[in-house]
């Protein structure tokens, strides 16, 4: 399958700070790709020179074949953007925004159905200054659908939305997958990531630290699986004499790694031969939000410090 | 550039535009309360009395010396003589007087032997009030001669004309200098903010998102600046001809102006702040540019009364060009100093036009 955005190499400096120091990726076309990072990481940054709003320091970069800088125009045709603050002229309706971009593009669109599946058909017809934070990120969904996009760049869609809110957001961009189109996500929501992306890619002080799957990254960079179980302290040494594993007692939690499920009754045998008293237990695995603070934690400087654990 | 993108883009920023009562407020209500208030300022004049310019052919008469000296006796007008030799309908008109009287030689005569006779009214309709002053105390005079003589049969009566030359009054300098005001002002000071604030607010990252090029965005807000010019120069034409008389023709050959003026200062607003960095420094760019023009360019008083100095740095102003064509069409009818105004303002809008694309930019770099 070919690759809807490519890109090698790219940085972009603003003076000394790198705000992009250097990364290489692929979206394969019709895939959802999350776009990961703690604050000031770079992914505005690289989204807006993905959209050819900014043009980039150095790199390689082509957006269903164009350079997006150079061939903005004809790019933009087949692009859906929205900004990470979507702005709009202050007293025009979320109709006539629709409207005006259909005119634009020269598309046809049914704004009503456009605001129905972004669920903001109840304020086709109020001011776009009246509209709350999640209510305009709504608006901007739907401006980024009326010209038919192959690609979608949504940056942080969901921020500030209410739980029902987001969970209509992650509908639009599922419906957008099946229909065969390519979506550029960035986010903070690493759960949204998990559910919705196929692909993911970890950014921090301008560099890639993480690419892979939801699953790959976890497998790559997680712990593995552990038994926990509800326990006091002196249930690890216990655990680390009778069964020679690296117990760990933390949070009134004793955590012993599950490497398969027959050594799970190993343990619990040995639990019941403690002579401590024990609790429930449950088998626990690392989710991307676990991967992803434990490697931004270990960052500092743009450099992986080796070793150090959580 | 596609109309329909243009027509995209200026219905929804003239909706934006009228759903914002303090923008509407400044472009068309704001030129009308000024005229309003220097129409008041300039028709206060009070009732003084009016010099009425006198030519008197019978000189050797004792009528014509009472006619005069009853004239002068109602209070409302002073009759100023002045010599036989000169062309009284054009003297008045290059002097600027509004009323003159021609007494020719015979009235004694014909007014002891009862016979009908003429004398002759000069007003000019441009001055209705001095005229009207003029007309009523000539004919009141004339009525009490008549009545002393025949109980009431006419003898005498007064003849009008009008003054040769048109006389112009400030407020008829006014309708244009101030159309001229608000061709600048409107323009100019929204161009700066837009410019400004929706680079500030991404706007134009979010435009150039679209196929919407910047020339049809400028050629749209060019479009509607020239029907709120035009909406805002027939309001003030309107209440400066109904409400206090001003004389202007108005006719097709003003639309130039009224086209080229708005092409102008939008073009020039938007260049303007498209080169500041801030919004502060676009402000301070703006009226850098916009305050000499507001008062030097004839917009509230004619060039032709500045100092000689002053005309000459009017005529770097390039409103000075939009207000001197309107005082040519809707006062002078002079087409050739008119079509010569055009050039320049038509030369320097496109120059500005291409300047201010050049220079604003959808997206950083
Ligand atoms: N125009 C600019 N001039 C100078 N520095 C900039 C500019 N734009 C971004 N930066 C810097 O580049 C870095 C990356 O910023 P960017 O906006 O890409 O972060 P981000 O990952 O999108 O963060 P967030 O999650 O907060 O949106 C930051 O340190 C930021 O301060
Ligand atoms: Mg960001």
């Amino acid at each position: 399958m070919a690759d809807a955005v490519h890109v090698r190499g790219l940085t972009k400096t603003y003076g000394s700070l790198a705000a992009v120091a250097g990364i290489d990726f692929a979206v394969p076309e019709g895939k959802v790709f999350a776009f990961l990072g703690p604050n000031g990481a770079g992914k505005t940054t690289t989204v807006e020179i993905l959209e050819g709003l900014r043009r980039r320091s150095s790199g390689e970069v082509t957006v269903l074949g164009l350079d997006p800088w150079d061939d903005g125009r004809r790019l933009h045709a087949k692009v859906g953007v929205i900004p990470q603050e979507f702005r709009f002229f202050e007293k025009i309706h979320p109709v006539e925004a629709i409207e005006y971009y259909a005119a634009l593009f020269g598309t046809r669109v049914d704004a009503m159905g456009l605001l129905r599946r972004v669920a903001l058909e109840d304020k086709a017809g109020a001011r776009f200054e009246t509209l709350s934070g999640g209510q305009k990120q709504k608006l901007g969904l739907a401006l980024a659908l009326t010209n038919d996009p192959t690609i979608c760049f949504l940056d942080e869609p969901t921020t500030g939305l209410d739980p029902q809110a987001r969970r209509a957001i992650w509908q639009v961009i599922r419906d957008l997958r099946s229909e065969g189109r390519t979506v550029f996500l960035t986010t903070h929501y690493l759960e949204e990531a998990q559910i919705l992306a196929d692909q993911v890619a970890i950014i921090d002080h301008g560099r890639i630290i993480a690419r892979g799957t939801p699953d790959e990254i976890i497998a790559q960079h997680g712990r593995p699986p552990r038994l926990r179980v509800q326990a006091g302290p002196g249930m690890a040494p216990y655990l680390r004499e009778a069964l020679g594993v690296t117990a760990t007692f933390v949070d009134g939690y004793v955590e012993v790694p599950l490497p398969n499920k027959h050594e799970a009754l190993r343990i619990l045998s040995a639990l019941e031969g403690s002579g401590v008293p024990w609790e429930g237990f449950a088998t626990v695995t690392d989710t991307l939000e676990d991967v992803f603070v434990h490697l931004v934690g270990r960052m500092d400087d743009g450099v992986l410090k080796p070793g150090a654990p959580p | 550039m596609r109309p329909r993108r243009i027509v995209a883009d200026l219905k929804v920023f003239g909706r934006n535009y009228l759903r914002n009562a303090v923008g509407l407020f400044f472009s068309l209500i704001f030129p009308v309360i000024l005229i309003g208030l220097f129409g008041l300022i300039f028709s206060a004049g009070g009732a003084t009395t009016v010099t009425l310019y006198t030519q008197n052919f019978d000189a050797g008469s004792n009528v014509s010396a009472q006619f005069l000296s009853a004239l002068n006796a109602t209070g409302a007008v002073q009759v100023q003589l002045v010599g036989p030799t000169l062309n009284m309908s054009s003297w008045l008109g290059a002097n600027g007087h509004p009323v003159g009287l021609v007494i020719p030689s015979g009235l004694g005569s014909a007014y002891l032997a009862h016979r009908p006779f003429a004398v002759t009214l000069y007003t000019n309709p441009t001055d209705a009030a001095s005229s009207g002053i003029a007309y009523a105390a000539v004919n009141y005079v004339l009525t009490q001669f008549n009545l002393n003589a025949s109980h009431g049969s006419t003898i005498l009566f007064a003849t009008t004309a009008n003054v040769g030359s048109p006389l112009y009054k400030e407020i008829d300098y006014l309708v244009p200098g101030l159309i001229g005001f608000s061709i600048l002002t409107s323009p100019m000071f929204a161009m700066v903010d837009i410019s400004s604030t929706y680079r500030k607010e991404g706007l134009f990252r979010q435009l150039s998102l679209t196929p919407l090029t910047k020339g049809e965005w400028l050629t749209s807000k060019i479009i509607w600046y020239v029907l709120l010019t035009i909406l805002s120069a027939a309001l003030m034409i309107g209440m400066g001809v109904y409400y206090f008389g001003a004389h202007v023709t108005v006719s097709l050959e003003m639309l130039p102006f009224l086209v080229l003026g708005p092409f102008f200062f939008v073009s020039l607003g938007m260049f303007a702040g498209s080169i500041a960095r801030t919004p502060e420094s676009a402000a301070i760019i703006g009226n850098i540019i916009t305050f000499p023009m507001m008062f030097l360019s004839g917009t509230f008083f004619p060039v032709s009364l500045f100092p000689p100095g002053l005309q000459t740095f009017a005529r770097i102003l390039p409103l000075y060009y939009v207000i001197d064509g309107l005082n040519q069409v809707m006062l002078f009818h002079n087409l050739a100093a008119a079509a010569v105004d055009l050039a320049v303002i038509g030369a320097a809008s496109v120059v500005v036009f291409v300047l201010a694309i050049v220079a604003f930019q959808w997206r950083e770099r």
